[in-house]
């Protein structure tokens, strides 16, 4: 392999990093904020768990992101996630809980933009209005489980100390489900650039297995996202946790569960084809953003409570955050990408 | 691993479970002890049975403290309820102090030996026995803390009528104290001791307050 393939391919890798950084946050920041799981435990299970649903699931996601704007240069999926990297980072260094999601789909329309090719529009309406459901299905979900979860916990009349243990073990099992959610949704948004034009070659191990260079990809970026958890993710985590309501454990389980659900439905390919087979509208496979997923399902459970204790003005900030990241990601890439192609002379498009 | 320990963190649940219920369980049984010191101090003051009653408190109190290390000890080694875990153990801690407070009353009764005469002693067992009422309502508050939170105002309730119960029989007393004709030192030293055990009834009203707000805490 090149040594300039391997140099582009960091643009991913610092991508997967943000997304570690980040949005790993978001699955166990309530648990950590709470001090219900401890950040080591709560990065080991994240980093399997996300690796593991970038390898297995992570198809069905990425096509659709391969539809928004089929990048088919090497450096302009490099320049694609640089951009998308550093106007992550730079709404972390503000504070704001953003995504690589939004980030991605900025600097591909950014991509898109430069090079000339046709953005489909279709496709842009489809990630944008999940990105506006995303939020309020997790509030609904959350809302839900949460008025569930109250009823079963007084009829039970559980000693404090049963229901501390019970939801510690529910908050690592929804963790779990939430980092292989985030690993099947959001590896689109790392490596999805990269898979048509993947410098990995089909291995096969013992004539029983074959191990394709879309998920090596996927491996790479997996193992990328796990290094952004353990480096950075803490104090996000401690942000999303504590900030924006005060959060009881159990609540922070129905957080991390409602958020886990609506990023496995989203990337879910078996729920999309069964809804599709009794002729129900299937759920389009988009990487949506976990920080709107917990985000919506927080302000769920503070609207239950009569949403006295949300920090609206911190909402709104995390509102503006996320109209803003996309403009700013597409600029960035704009930026790159000329210099790439004009200082650096590369092609960026064929 | 992962700092579950999945086992362990269940056995030690149980375990503190236990010894919380334990807790509860001497306080309560203080009370009953304490119900019937105070009569047998007053019929048989020289009896050995009232000094062996005294002992006994003194060993559940001495339970009940060493049960309130260990739980600390446990609830913060296993970072266990770490939502709760200061208010459990401040909760302890008050009740433990309320524990004190019977044994303070117990000892005070063996040595300083009050001269209570007889027209004062149904008054002086019945504001025990309201106290000891008030002390055991607070227990179902404990309880329901722990387990059914539905129920702490309710229990809380229960424990505010006993306290204003006691006010009243302790004024009642009191008064009927310094109405009597004994020397003042005698009336200073009985009124000390009438004060005394109706101070048990305040710190459990003071420890049921907190546990309700500790209630609202933990609210779902």
């Amino acid at each position: 392999m090149e040594i300039t393939i391997l140099i582009f391919l960091f643009g991913g890798l610092f991508l997967g990093w943000s997304l570690g950084a980040n949005d790993a946050a978001n699955v166990f920041g309530t648990a950590v904020g709470t001090r219900m799981v401890s950040f080591t435990s709560a990065a080991i299970i994240c980093s399997v768990f996300v690796i593991l649903g970038a390898i297995i699931s992570g198809a069905g996601t990425t096509e659709t992101l391969g539809k928004l704007g089929a990048i088919n240069a090497l450096p302009g999926a490099f320049a694609a996630c640089v951009a998308a990297g550093i106007s992550v980072y730079l709404m972390t260094k503000v504070g704001l809980p953003v995504s690589t999601t939004q980030a991605i789909v900025g600097a591909i329309v950014g991509w898109n933009l430069y090079t000339g090719s046709s953005t489909n529009l279709q496709v842009l309406i489809t990630i944008l209005g999940t990105w506006i459901l995303c939020p309020i299905i997790a509030g609904v979900i959350a809302m839900g489980l949460f008025t569930f979860t109250k009823r079963v916990i007084l009829n039970r009349k559980l000693h404090i100390l049963r229901l501390d243990a019970y939801t510690r073990t529910a908050l690592l099992l929804a963790g779990a489900f939430g980092a292989y959610s985030l690993g099947a949704n959001n590896i689109a948004n790392v490596m999805g650039v990269f898979v048509p034009i993947s410098p990995f070659t089909d291995v096969t191990i013992g004539n029983l297995f074959v191990f394709s260079s879309k998920e090596q990809l996927f491996l790479l970026g997996g193992l990328a996202i796990a290094v952004g958890v353990f480096t950075y993710s803490k104090r996000v985590m401690f942000t999303v946790g504590n900030d924006l309501l005060k959060m009881t454990p159990v609540a922070a389980f129905i957080v991390v569960i409602s958020h886990s659900i609506v990023l496995f439905l989203f990337a879910s390919q078996g729920i999309s084809a069964f809804l599709q087979s009794i002729n129900l509208p299937s759920i389009p496979l988009v990487p949506v953003s976990s920080s709107q997923a917990v985000v919506g399902g927080v302000i769920g459970i503070g609207l239950l409570k009569g949403g006295k204790e949300v920090q609206w003005s911190i909402a709104g900030r995390i509102s503006l955050g996320w109209m803003t990241l996309p403009i700013i990601a597409a600029l960035i890439s704009l930026i790159v990408l000329f210099i790439l192609e004009n200082i650096f002379n590369l092609t960026v498009s064929f | 691993m992962f700092g579950l320990k999945s086992a362990s963190l269940f056995g030690d649940t149980k375990k503190l479970e236990r010894e919380i219920d334990e807790f509860v369980d001497i306080v309560s049984e203080v009370g009953l002890v304490f119900k019937s010191i105070v009569p047998t101090y007053l019929n048989h003051s020289a009896n050995g049975k009232f000094e062996e009653m005294v002992e006994k408190v003194k060993d559940m109190e001495s339970k009940a403290d060493k049960i309130t290390k260990d739980v600390e000890h446990t609830l913060y080694e296993e970072t266990l309820i770490p939502d709760a875990r200061s208010d459990v153990l401040r909760l302890l801690e008050h009740i433990d102090e309320l524990i004190g407070m019977y044994q303070g009353n117990c000892y005070h009764f063996s040595i300083q030996k009050p001269n209570f005469p007889k027209e004062f002693h149904q008054d002086l067992i019945e504001l025990t026995e309201t106290v000891v009422n008030c002390v055991e309502s607070l227990c179902l508050t404990v309880r329901s803390f722990f387990r059914d939170i539905k129920s702490v105002r309710d229990n809380a309730h229960k424990v505010t009528f006993y306290e204003k119960e006691s006010d009243i029989k302790f004024s009642s007393l009191a008064r009927r104290i310094f109405d009597s004709e004994l020397p003042l030192d005698q009336k200073m030293h009985l009124r000390y001791f009438v004060e005394k055990i109706d101070r048990i009834c305040d710190q459990a009203e003071d420890i049921a307050d907190e546990v309700q707000i500790y209630a609202i805490k933990r609210s779902v």
